[in-house]
């Protein structure tokens, strides 16, 4: 019984983890980028629709549709002016980039808010519960959950089933081939990033309505999305969600038997799954 | 060129005579603020080791800092050993950690190596909280006067005519500076023999590299062994100045890996003297904007982005590229003309 409720808890948590990892699942199926800073712009989302709600007086789940489209934009930008310059076969300035950018908004958003500690209200919603007979569940961690299916699911229509999918596809196979067919690389990896950063704005609801945030949290949650992304298999975008779920339940049992276990567990979860499995469960891409 | 490069080693000399000097010259605060930079120098000389030569892009380096920093302390606290032993200790149990941290990571490529050595050191920090005999998630601290006893402190002390205070920072202040010349010499004289030039022919092309018989997993795994104990010697010889060893602190990815990359990057990734200048900034940066609180981190990140963008060698490089001064070369000149040159096997 005490299992079954820890099991369904962590299955709800790998829901969180799994909207952190979608969006850089997506940017790295697309471009081969490893986005150090994710972690950190998840929590400037969170800290933009704290800032649209204060602001205008609206719930968090109307400010997100505000914060969204903000977001998008920034991502776009970063792509075109930052990210696409250092893209190549180097590896180590894309990273490094990245890494100064996660600094620099850490501590840009430490001088903005300072670091007390932040949280989302979004009501009588946070407390609510669905009673199903073997478990009860909170309707926010459900509702998280079912976003990441949602989310998971609409990026993999996207991906396989539009025109801006079919380019994405090709530029990820081809970059030289795909140019040839009249596909702009920058402009398709400009579009990934900025829908990455939406995915991101939903996951930092999420984020800031279960728990308090502050700008120094953000390289943890990137470790964990980075865990999901790479025990799904890389370029797998249900193989994220399935990554989330393994480190939301490894940590869900790890802290049932002591709570100073919770962050150990989901490491050490991840490490076994790639000894026994290198290239993830559910590997697409090559490298 | 040659008189050029000949006044800049003189110069280099000079400099050092006068580093080691510092202790008997210069007030006691002095000599813990360069203890400080010298240490960062020596990770820096490290990580730039393994990203800059070894195209290891390691954000794990927190892990050898702080299991040298512990290893050191268990074997002052629970043995009962001399510090400069348990400095010893230290640097060995990081590097015979790396052993199984090279096993996992080395599966991972390219940028996921990044993160599974970040991974690994975030096990080992979470790991070590659960020691209680070390004071578990709130650390704990060496018994008083441990520094004072050190071996040599005394002679020291008789020596420079200081308090034993003074005279265990000026001990660790020379062991510090010994192990940066040390670092610096080994990685000139590895970076010239066969071993390190198919280190950076690996870097350059592996494929090329391994056609011509280099193996690149042996050598890369070499040197993170090698980077493994020397970051582990310098982590337990900086946690005798601080006295005081915290998870979270003996494990903090920014004191000890975000600095040292943004210092290397800055300086010159992929060139010797590169650390060393990017030091001088980062130091200077933190005195000049220390009263505005998290400003030089800013500054600092945007230098390391600006550099990446527009001069990935960083100011060494640039330095280099426009005066065409390099003190510690490491190029090789090629084989003399006219004189047939049967194909070597370098089996490095």
């Amino acid at each position: 019984m005490m299992l079954i409720d820890t099991l369904a808890q962590g299955l709800l948590l790998g829901g969180l983890y799994a909207l952190f990892a979608a969006g850089l699942s997506l940017v790295f199926g697309i471009m081969r980028l490893v986005n150090l800073a994710h972690g950190d712009l998840i929590i400037l989302g969170a800290y933009l629709i704290l800032t649209l709600a204060t602001v205008t007086g609206l719930h968090p789940f109307v400010a997100v549709v505000l914060a969204a489209p903000l977001m998008f934009g920034l991502g776009w930008l970063l792509q075109t002016h930052l990210l696409n310059r250092v893209l190549g076969e180097d590896i180590l300035p894309p990273l490094l980039v990245t890494f100064g950018l996660s600094v620099v908004i850490q501590n840009g958003l430490l001088s903005a808010f300072t670091a007390d500690s932040r949280k989302l209200t979004a009501g009588p919603i946070e407390a609510a519960s669905v009673d199903l007979g073997i478990v009860t569940l909170g309707v926010m961690p459900v509702l998280t959950f079912a976003s990441a299916v949602a989310v998971v699911f609409a990026l993999n229509r996207l991906f396989y089933r539009t025109a801006l999918g079919r380019a994405f596809r090709a530029t990820s196979d081809d970059q030289t081939t795909a140019q040839l067919m009249g596909i702009e690389p920058k402009r398709i990896f400009a579009m990934a990033t900025g829908i990455a950063l939406v995915v991101a704005t939903i996951a930092a609801l999420f984020l800031g309505t279960r728990a308090n945030f502050d700008p120094s949290i953000g390289p943890a949650r990137l470790l964990y999305a980075f865990e999901a992304v790479i025990i799904g298999g890389l370029g797998s975008l249900w193989g994220t969600l399935a990554g989330g779920i393994v480190i939301g339940m490894a940590q869900a049992v790890g802290a049932s038997i002591n709570p100073e276990w919770q962050i150990l567990s989901g490491h050490i979860a991840f490490v076994i799954v790639l000894l026994l499995k290198p290239r993830g469960l559910f590997p697409r891409a090559n490298d | 060129m040659t008189i050029n490069r000949n006044l800049g080693l003189g110069l280099a000399f000079v400099a050092l005579a006068l580093l080691y000097a510092l202790p008997a010259l210069a007030p006691r605060a002095v000599v813990q603020d360069l203890f400080g930079i010298l240490t960062l120098l020596v990770l820096a000389m490290n990580w730039n080791m393994l990203a800059g030569f070894a195209g290891l892009v390691s954000v794990g380096q927190q892990a050898f800092v702080g299991i040298g920093a512990y290893a050191m302390f268990a074997a002052i606290i629970l043995l009962g050993l001399d510090p400069l032993v348990g400095v010893l200790i230290g640097g060995v149990a990081a590097a015979v950690f790396a052993v199984p941290m090279a096993f996992f990571a080395f599966r991972l490529n390219g940028a996921y190596f990044a993160i599974g050595t970040w991974v690994v050191a975030d096990i080992a920090r979470l790991g070590i909280s659960q020691w209680k005999a070390l004071g578990g998630g709130t650390g704990t601290s060496l018994p008083k006067g441990t520094a004072k006893e050190m071996a040599f402190v005394d002679q020291i002390k008789a020596m420079l005519d200081v308090s034993s205070a003074a005279a265990a920072d000026a001990l660790t202040y020379w062991l510090m500076l010994s192990l940066a010349v040390a670092m610096l010499v080994a990685s000139y004289v590895f970076l010239r023999s066969r071993m390190g030039l198919g280190l950076q022919a690996i870097r350059d092309n592996e494929n090329a590299a391994r056609s011509v018989g280099v193996d690149p997993v042996r050598l890369k795994a070499l040197v993170f062994l090698l980077c493994a104990f020397g970051t582990g010697l310098c982590g337990a010889l900086a946690f005798i100045q601080i006295t005081r060893v915290t998870p979270d602190a003996a494990f903090s990815v920014i004191d000890w890996t975000a600095f040292v990359i943004f210092i290397t990057v800055i300086g010159g990734i992929g060139t010797l003297p590169g650390p060393i200048i990017g030091v001088v900034v980062f130091y200077a940066l933190q005195r000049l904007l220390a009263d505005y609180g998290t400003i030089y981190l800013i500054v600092l990140g945007c230098l390391g982005i600006a550099v990446m963008l527009f001069a990935r060698r960083g100011l060494w490089g640039m330095f280099t590229d426009r005066t065409g001064i390099d003190l510690l070369p490491l190029g090789h000149r090629p084989p003399q003309g006219g004189r047939v040159t049967s194909p070597t096997r370098r089996t490095a």
